[in-house]
């Protein structure tokens, strides 16, 4: 299956010609894990800097390329996912670049197996689980991580069978104050109708019309200044038409010294402030309602007798004093709240999940790495792995946006040409096939193209700009079909 | 289109600012020619020209303004002949120069961060919206003349504008990166 769609792919009689000649020697060989915008800037990078002396494979876990920008953006951002141009420009007309889906390290491909066939490996595939509260009740039904959330309403193949069921549900509790926790909040406030017209996967949309959901509850730990959402998106939601906006226990005028010096270090955290302000001010009531909980940490989630879901939250109230570094850090009153909630969303970070044979700093949840360049340890003075990299939130850990990644790529690339001595030489025909467990399916930028089509054209049936398949088989059958699958139910 | 007398009414402050302040270099050709080709584009038909349009292509010419993009990661620079109204997104791709645009200009990200090399150019550009603020406030290295290149647009008071991309690369040397928020 792998032959067949190796020489399906456009250029592989050209590339098998550069392989097996002599030039195959000086041409640098570089396989890039992730093909999220880690892996699509780094490979334009590298692209740039080797010219007609690289070839760059781009392997993905899914049969889709582009991370989080597919599975992670909202549907109703679709401008933040315009960077798709220009990485699909680069996939489909550079002919120094392969992409091949569905291959996962650690079950198509074993680390220590495609090092041998490259000058170099570069690690991008992200963060795809989750930090936990460690609080009981957590596992309790009901109770879901936001990354899980978002992969279901996105359509991500892992969570299509994701047991949400809004009807039942009125209250949510949302933990987290960031941005991917507004995203939930306002996909469960927003009238679905308005969604209609996205990309969100049809399950998603078919719930969110026959949600109950009257209040959704953003929860955090620390204060206002301390969060991490950003002036945009909370504007966005705080004034969404239909929705009223309740700011609860008064946490915008107990402002500590530190407080307001983190705010006058901080455009961001004084635009902050002046949006939670105005909508404070504003009192706007609505059939719906989000609720913003500062200085409260969750103790427990309390479950109902019978069937042991989710019903509600215990919050421990808290105020905030300094740490020993200056940071502001929450502390107990004594007192607490139960909130009541049927539905549980976890939003406070992604953590990355290590790979046999790979070192891992399980503290912080990364690859312990110098600029890109990945570590034996997280000692100091630990040694560097040759010819092998990391980039992306692997590297530094699950923050930032898009753009954050294009200086990340520049500096790891940076890191890869100086340590250009110490790269490995592969094996003498060296080849990606060659470290592939035999059953595997290798989807081609071609294949990814039929999917492709195949979702736009579905997506048009029914005035949306795709609709996303929300199963590998699916797009599997679809990739290697060479016919657009007919539209319909999954 | 403003009436001629208002246009009479710009020339002199026009005529300023070439000779002064940063468009003072980027002023190759005489002050008359310049004046009288504007002039000249000003006078209605059929009226008495102020003098025969100048052969060569004065620099502050009505339909072009120069722009320099220096890319800080090679030290390159590169002036253009840039038409009115364009972005320097736009600008910056049309003639190949290295400035990301991930969002496409939608202001949905800050991958076309620009830094206006002087103060007095930066200030002369209309101020940045709120939407634009919150997106540069997440780009790298930001500094206190930084702009969106999606949201600067050419006028003919831009000319000889001197705007420089950012190197992402960092220091090898210095450690501890900020993370942003996502």
């Amino acid at each position: 299956m792998l032959q067949c769609t190796l020489r399906q792919y456009n250029g592989a009689s050209r590339l098998a010609a550069r392989w097996f000649g002599t030039e195959a020697c000086d041409i640098k060989r570089f396989c890039i894990v992730g093909a999220g915008p880690a892996g699509f800037y780094t490979a334009d990078r590298l692209l740039k800097r080797f010219l007609e002396g690289s070839t760059v494979d781009l392997i993905d876990a899914l049969p889709s390329p582009f991370g989080l920008v597919r599975s992670g953006v909202a549907p109703d951002h679709p401008d933040t996912k315009n960077v798709i141009h220009q990485f699909s420009h680069l996939a489909g007309a550079s002919p120094h670049l392969r992409f091949f889906g569905n291959l996962r390290l650690g079950r198509e491909v074993q680390l220590d197996e495609l090092r041998r066939q490259y000058h170099a490996v570069v690690l991008a595939y992200g963060a795809e689980s989750d930090r936990s509260l460690g609080i009981p009740g957590e596992a309790a039904p009901g109770v879901y991580s936001a990354r899980e959330f978002v992969w279901w309403y996105n359509g991500h193949p892992s969570q299509a069978g994701l047991p949400i069921d809004l009807r039942s549900v009125q209250s949510v509790a949302v933990v987290g104050l960031g941005n991917v926790a507004l995203d939930c909040a306002r996909v469960l406030l927003q009238p679905p109708e308005r969604l209609a017209s996205t990309d969100i996967a049809e399950h998603a949309l078919r719930t969110l019309r026959r949600s109950a959901v009257t209040d959704v509850h953003v929860i955090g730990r620390r204060g206002p200044v301390q969060a991490s959402f950003t002036p945009k998106e909370l504007r966005e939601l705080l004034s969404m038409p239909g929705i009223g906006v309740q700011i609860h226990g008064g946490a915008l005028d107990t402002l500590t010294p530190a407080c307001r010096a983190e705010m006058e270090a901080s455009r961001i955290k004084r635009r902050v402030m002046e949006v939670l302000t105005k909508a404070e001010a504003a009192q706007r009531k609505g059939p719906r309602t989000l609720h913003l909980h500062f200085l409260s940490s969750p103790a427990s989630v309390e479950t109902r007798e019978e069937g042991g879901l989710a019903a509600g939250i215990k919050l421990e109230k808290q105020r905030l004093e300094a740490s020993p570094s200056g940071a502001a850090r929450s502390v107990p009153t004594g007192e607490s709240v139960l909130l009541p909630a049927n539905l549980v969303l976890k939003s406070i970070g992604y953590r990355s999940i290590p790979v046999p044979g790979l070192p891992f700093d399980a503290e912080r949840g990364v690859v312990p790495n110098r600029m890109g360049q990945v570590l034996e340890s997280v000692a100091a003075d630990a040694p560097a792995v040759p010819g092998l990299f990391v980039v992306g939130w692997l590297s530094r850990g699950p923050s930032g946006i898009i753009g954050t990644n294009l200086a990340d790529a520049e500096q790891t690339v940076e890191g890869m040409v100086r340590a250009q001595a110490d790269w490995p030489t592969p094996e003498r025909r060296a080849g990606l096939e060659r470290a592939l467990a035999p059953e595997s399916i290798a989807v081609p930028w071609a294949g990814w193209a039929r999917i492709d089509a195949a979702e736009v054209a579905a997506g048009e049936a029914v005035g949306k700009p795709r609709e996303k398949m929300t199963s590998v088989e699916r797009m599997l059958a679809c990739a290697v079909a060479g016919a657009a699958s007919a539209p319909g139910s999954p | 289109m403003a009436s001629l007398s208002a246009c009479r009414k710009l020339l002199p402050a026009l005529l300023a600012s070439c000779r002064t302040g940063p468009f003072a270099a980027t002023v190759r050709h005489s002050e008359r020619s310049c004046a009288d080709a504007v002039a000249s584009t000003l006078t209605p038909p059929g009226s008495l020209a102020l003098r025969p349009f100048s052969s060569s292509r004065p620099r502050c010419s009505d339909d072009k303004v120069s722009v320099t993009f220096a890319d800080e990661k090679d030290g390159s620079e590169v002036t253009i002949q840039a038409p009115l109204g364009k972005s320097l997104m736009e600008i910056a791709h049309d003639n190949d120069v290295d400035l990301e645009c991930a969002c496409e200009g939608s202001l949905a990200c800050s991958t076309c961060h620009v830094i206006v090399e002087s103060q007095e150019q930066f200030d002369s550009l209309p101020e940045a919206t709120d939407d634009e603020n919150d997106m540069l406030d997440l780009a790298f290295g930001l500094t206190e003349t930084s702009r969106l290149g999606c949201q600067i647009i050419t006028t003919p008071e831009l000319d000889g504008l001197r705007v420089r991309i950012p190197s992402s690369t960092r220091n090898f040397a210095v450690d501890g990166y900020v993370p942003k928020p996502h």
